[in-house]
């Protein structure tokens, strides 16, 4: 079983969980996602690396609370056990030969980019990190990202932490500044990462876009996860997670990511009520 | 004295408008007098051709006769010293084409009902029999196996009976393979299924879930780290084919692999799942093998009108003639001589319809079957809000890219010698679909039966 070592809020919506499984911290890169069920008759669900011990044997996740399963993932506390917990899955992030970057995360997205630009900072590569979240009270991973990077922007909807504006605005500022990267590595929601795609297509600059699509096995089987890429339909589990982002039909990512909109916001909601009746 | 019907035993089934709206199993069983009424029908002729017929080379006539006898538990012992899943078999097998089809009697009238008398042998000792197999003595010989479908599990039962200490490792959270995620409940109920599998945990086979081999860890380090002397891959043909038209990544487009695991691996057919399905009011599936069946009986089931367009015609249709007659028994309508063209779209990008073109037989091509070519300005539309693909699947590349040394066919397949199973890497084993490309469940567990004796051979040699 997949024991929960330690959980922590960084934020009202979004939390870190330790998870001991060492045999996928003996093999997990930044960029690989994990699948977890939270009991015998959950739904699976995919979630990114967010960091990983190979000495202590523990993955960590950070997630939002925004579904049924989040919902009861956040239910359980330190001591507790995932039913499944199966990974490394999809392709780690490309870094080989990176110089200089800039990783751009926006709200729980950060906690994938996170690990990317750690990653990237240990291998000498120059990190600017440009994050946004929609207010101060969401801000998550702050000192984490400035200890990664050479540059750190922090950009809120509201302007109450950071500047004012969307990461797409203080990237292209660092652009016209004269930054030269090699490339824009993108994580957040998909149509933050759209809009930072159609800019650095402007400017010509190479950039990767990590997607987050519905997903059953992660091994290929289903193609659920598929998403159009430069005119060819790939699997975000097998193929991905990352991508070129100049190549991602977004629109139709978009539309299939919200194909359950309605069961989930029901499923949501009923998970919901019978949390409030053990409470009453 | 033989019973000389030229008919077969009626196998009960449930009735075609009660049982297109659950998911229950849709054939009901023989009673023990219906099956020794059955059996009675065998000549026990002394060449055996039913024998040749079967993959895995079960002594028919020798169960048969203890059927007729009445004693059931005796007729399980025969089978199962060749089989590992009787229940399962006995249920899936296409027995038309294989043991039956060399069934003397089947020369004047049906042929002997093998699969219905397997089928009743392992229902009845699942049922009465509660003692637990002898587990064998441990030989010490460690052996890896990838994949826990079918034949995964034959490699691993044959091994573990002979003293291996067997692991089977699975990619998914339930074990069985395409016989949990993909044949549904009311063909394959999944109590049958895991109660095969608790067999076999019984002889000491561990099956470890959640372990994707090329992933969570390697063939190399099964051997090198974990002490493994010789690995199987069965792992079989899980990658689903699209046709490449436009409008296939829709909302409201599944491969049969997505629609068939929803509902059999996550039980979205159940109102309390938490895991969705959307098998809108009218549904296509594309494709005339038994997973497309499959695939259009479980969204009748879910309560969708169903069309199921296939190119060529009723006669060429790859499914077992059971299962087609069941899906039309059902209600399910058939398109044939239609090929789809595009999915169209309603504005919010859900699938609103599939055009099709009409056409028709030309000269046989390399598989032997005519040739479908279309008919000009043919074109058609079929309303839809679900498009099921259901063309074929191929094997997962995982382990190739992650085993050097291993070589694959151009299209992915392992190659594996037909006898023994052995791959380009010493020790490495293969077999089922990860080798031939999707086939049956039983010509996948010969081959996971073959290969346990060329394992057993090469580390008793070693």
């Amino acid at each position: 079983m997949f024991e929960i070592l330690e959980k922590r809020s960084l934020n009202p919506t979004v939390t870190l969980m330790r998870i001991n499984a060492p045999m996928i911290a003996k093999k997990a890169e930044p960029g690989q996602f994990i699948i977890l069920r939270t009991d015998e008759n959950g739904e699976r669900i995919p979630l990114t690396i967010a960091d990983f011990d190979r000495e202590n044997g523990s993955v960590t996740i950070i997630f939002q609370i925004v579904g049924a399963t989040t919902e009861k993932l956040n239910h359980l506390n330190e001591g507790d056990c995932l039913h499944d917990f199966v990974g490394p899955l999809g392709k780690a992030t490309h870094t080989d030969g990176l110089k200089k970057v800039a990783v751009v995360g926006g709200g729980v997205g950060c906690a994938i980019a996170y690990p990317v630009a750690k990653k990237l900072h240990e291998l000498g590569c120059e990190v600017h990190a440009v994050v946004g979240f929609r207010n101060k009270d969401l801000v998550i991973l702050e000192e984490e990202f400035k200890n990664a990077s050479s540059k750190f922007v922090l950009m809120s909807d509201d302007g109450t932490a950071g500047e004012k504006g969307l990461v797409t605005d203080a990237l292209k500022k660092l652009i016209e500044s004269g930054e030269q990267y090699d490339e824009v590595i993108t994580i957040g929601p998909l149509i933050m990462m759209k809009f930072v795609c159609q800019l650095t297509k402007n400017y010509g600059i190479k950039t990767v876009a990590s997607m987050n699509p519905i997903m059953i096995d992660g091994t290929g089987m289903c193609g659920g996860c598929r998403l159009t890429v430069g005119g060819e339909t790939k699997f975000a589990c097998v193929d991905g997670p990352e991508f070129d982002g100049h190549l991602i039909d977004f629109d139709e990512a978009m539309a299939r990511g919200a194909m359950y909109k309605p069961f989930e916001r029901k499923a949501h909601e009923d998970v919901c009520n019978l949390y409030k009746q053990e409470v009453k | 004295m033989p019973n000389m019907s030229l008919k077969k035993n009626e196998m009960p089934v449930q009735q075609p408008e009660i049982r297109n709206k659950n998911f229950k199993e849709v054939a009901l069983g023989y009673t023990p007098e219906q099956a020794v009424d059955e059996a009675k029908r065998c000549l026990n002729c002394k060449n055996k051709s039913c024998v040749s017929g079967c993959p895995v080379q079960i002594d028919i006539p020798a169960f048969i006769a203890k059927v007729a006898e009445g004693e059931f538990e005796d007729a399980y012992k025969i089978i199962t010293a060749a089989s590992s899943l009787p229940a399962v078999c006995g249920r899936v097998c296409p027995q038309e084409t294989q043991c039956e089809s060399k069934c003397v009697r089947g020369i004047k009238g049906e042929p002997v009902a093998i699969g219905r008398l397997e089928r009743f042998v392992a229902d009845f000792h699942n049922a009465n029999v509660k003692e637990a197999p002898v587990k064998p003595e441990s030989n010490c010989h460690k052996v890896a196996v990838i994949g826990s479908g079918p034949s995964g599990l034959a490699c691993a039962g044959h091994l573990a009976k002979k003293g291996y200490d067997v692991t089977v490792y699975e990619a998914l959270h339930l074990a069985g393979g395409v016989l949990s995620y993909g044949i549904p409940e009311f063909r394959l109920p999944k109590s049958i299924v895991q109660k095969e599998i608790n067999g076999l945990k019984e002889l000491g086979v561990d099956v470890e879930t959640n372990t994707v081999v090329g992933k969570t860890v390697s063939i190399d380090e099964l051997m090198s780290e974990y002490g493994f002397e010789a690995v199987f891959i069965g792992s079989g043909a899980g990658l689903p084919r699209f046709m490449k038209i436009p409008g296939e990544n829709l909302n409201g487009v599944y491969s049969a692999n997505e629609f068939l695991t929803r509902i059999n691996l996550m039980k979205a057919y159940l109102p309390d799942s938490t895991t969705p399905i959307q098998p809108g009011n009218k549904a296509v599936i594309v494709g005339g093998g038994n997973v497309a069946m499959d695939a259009a009986r479980s969204a009748k089931r879910l309560g969708a009108d169903v069309t199921i367009v296939y190119r060529r015609t009723e006669k060429e249709l790859p499914a077992r003639a059971e299962e087609v007659e069941h899906a039309m028994e059902e209600g399910i309508n058939f398109h044939f001589l239609t090929n789809p063209v595009e999915i169209t779209a309603t504005e919010n990008g859900w699938v609103k319809g599939i055009v099709c073109q009409k056409m028709e037989l030309s000269e046989p091509d390399d598989s032997g079957r005519a040739r479908p070519v279309p008919v000009p300005d043919s074109n058609f539309e079929i309303e839809a809000d679900c498009v099921i693909m259901s063309i074929g699947t191929s094997p997962n590349p995982l382990i190739k890219s992650t085993t050097a040394g291993l070589d694959t066919q151009k299209w992915g397949g392992i190659i594996a010698d037909e006898e023994s199973g052995l791959t380009s890497r010493e020790g490495v084993y293969a077999g089922g679909d990860a080798v031939t490309g999707a086939a049956t469940v039983i010509l996948a567990m010969g081959a996971g039966k073959k290969a346990a004796a060329a394992i057993d051979e090469y580390i008793q040699n070693k």
